[in-house]
């Protein structure tokens, strides 16, 4: 048995479903440079058509929020309800706005 | 935020989903490990035994439909390593636990596969089998194998419908046929059965798991399950249950079954069944003898790398 301590870099993976919609992370793979990320990103990820386009992005280039900095980071806006637009009361009159 | 075990267990408790970076006891990330790689090397194992029979395939049809099923297998073990890893472990660890024989993969795979009706048995008895292990383990609490599972399942539908759809083929066909799908049917039944792991009473991960939203269902519960969903599949096509035991009750609405031979479980478990050695085997030669590919792999994008670098500083 050969060592294989060498690990291909990782790679997270974004796939367009379709025309029109965002990519959206679908899971990560490895691969030794962003073209064979590609071409092994379409072999485990879009088998059956799930994808029109694909990203791959080095893992290590991803920044992350920490889920110890979410209180700060999200709960502001919890007490900002007038954000939305049922916030507000319409009279009976008015049916749409 | 969860920072304590109380926290962590009540946020599990309300069916909310752990993500990598949220604290998590280290139990429940060491039985993940354990679970989500094991996983993962069972269906890398998997394509081993399916893989054998693509040059055998009766037929170009069938030949591209089991070059798929098994092409899956392969996605399903690439999902379920990238799952592991979020928890922390690296890939190339996992991958040497498989081969050095350190880590366990399913036992079903130690059995041979005999005839074609066997690729039929395989996808309708083996596939259906992981589907209702599987099904549940899409609300797994842990989100990246969660999302795994619900790929997984979405695909897994496709292999016991081709298994199922052998078998059936099989049994429309000539005395021969229809011994060699009885013949598969009769040696792959039990083995399906133990695919549901140890009996309630000696599991030993059960309760714990449970509580932590891992597992949902017992062994027992989905061994059930499978009995009761596979024995009328079986008789609608003309095949016989080797289980003299098996009846339907009308009392639980289940059917009774016979006890399992729960020495040969644990024999092919602890590394002897009939195609331990064979599996490991054939599975460190491939991997030995892709060592060049990802040597040159490397090289290649060490090289690029190096190119594109000494062009930027040209300019």
């Amino acid at each position: 048995m050969s060592d294989t301590k060498n690990n291909w870099p990782l790679w997270e993976v974004f796939i367009r479903s379709k025309q029109g919609l965002g990519h959206k992370h679908v899971g990560s793979l490895h691969a030794s440079d962003a073209e064979m990320a590609i071409g092994n990103a379409r072999d485990v990820y879009t088998r059956r058509q799930e994808g029109v386009s694909i990203w791959v992005v080095p893992a290590e280039s991803i920044s992350a929020s920490s889920p110890k900095d979410s209180e700060a980071l999200f709960d502001p806006a919890n007490d900002k309800v007038y954000r939305h637009p049922t916030f507000f009361v319409l009279p009976d009159e008015v049916n749409h706005m | 935020m969860i920072q304590t075990l109380e926290q962590f267990d009540a946020y599990v408790a309300a069916e909310k989903k752990i993500e990598p970076k949220d604290w998590m006891p280290d139990g429940y990330r060491k039985t993940l490990i354990r679970q989500i790689s094991q996983h993962a090397h069972s269906e890398v194992v998997g394509m081993l035994p399916e893989g054998n029979w693509i040059t055998r395939a009766p037929s170009l049809k069938r030949k591209a439909i089991l070059l798929a099923k098994v092409q899956d297998e392969a996605g399903h073990g690439l999902y379920l390593y990238s799952a592991a890893e979020t928890l922390g472990v690296e890939r190339s660890d996992l991958v040497n636990d498989l081969l050095s024989g350190k880590a366990k993969y399913s036992s079903i795979f130690n059995y041979p596969v005999l005839t074609w009706a066997d690729i039929g048995a395989i996808g309708w008895l083996v596939d259906g089998a992981a589907i209702l292990n599987q099904v549940p383990l899409c609300r797994c609490s842990y989100g990246p194998y969660s999302r795994s599972m619900i790929r997984v399942c979405k695909e897994e539908s496709f292999h016991q419908r081709q298994g199922y759809s052998i078998m059936v083929e099989l049994m429309k066909g000539n005395e021969a046929q229809r011994e060699m799908a009885q013949d598969a049917l009769n040696r792959w039944w039990w083995p399906s059965l133990m695919m549901f792991g140890p009996s309630d009473k000696d599991s030993e991960h059960s309760s714990q798991n449970m509580k932590w939203k891992i597992k949902r269902f017992t062994n027992d519960e989905l061994r059930q399950r499978m009995v009761d969903m596979t024995v009328p599949q079986a008789e609608c096509i003309g095949l016989k249950m080797p289980d003299n035991e098996l009846k339907w009750n009308d009392e639980t609405g289940h059917h009774d079954f016979g006890e399992i031979d729960w020495d040969e479980f644990n024999d092919v478990l602890a590394g002897n069944g009939p195609c331990n050695e064979e599996r490991l085997a054939v599975r460190n030669k491939a991997h030995d003898d892709g060592a060049w590919v990802r040597e040159a792999a490397v090289a290649y994008a060490e090289k690029t790398k190096r190119k594109t670098k000494a062009k930027s500083t040209i300019r």
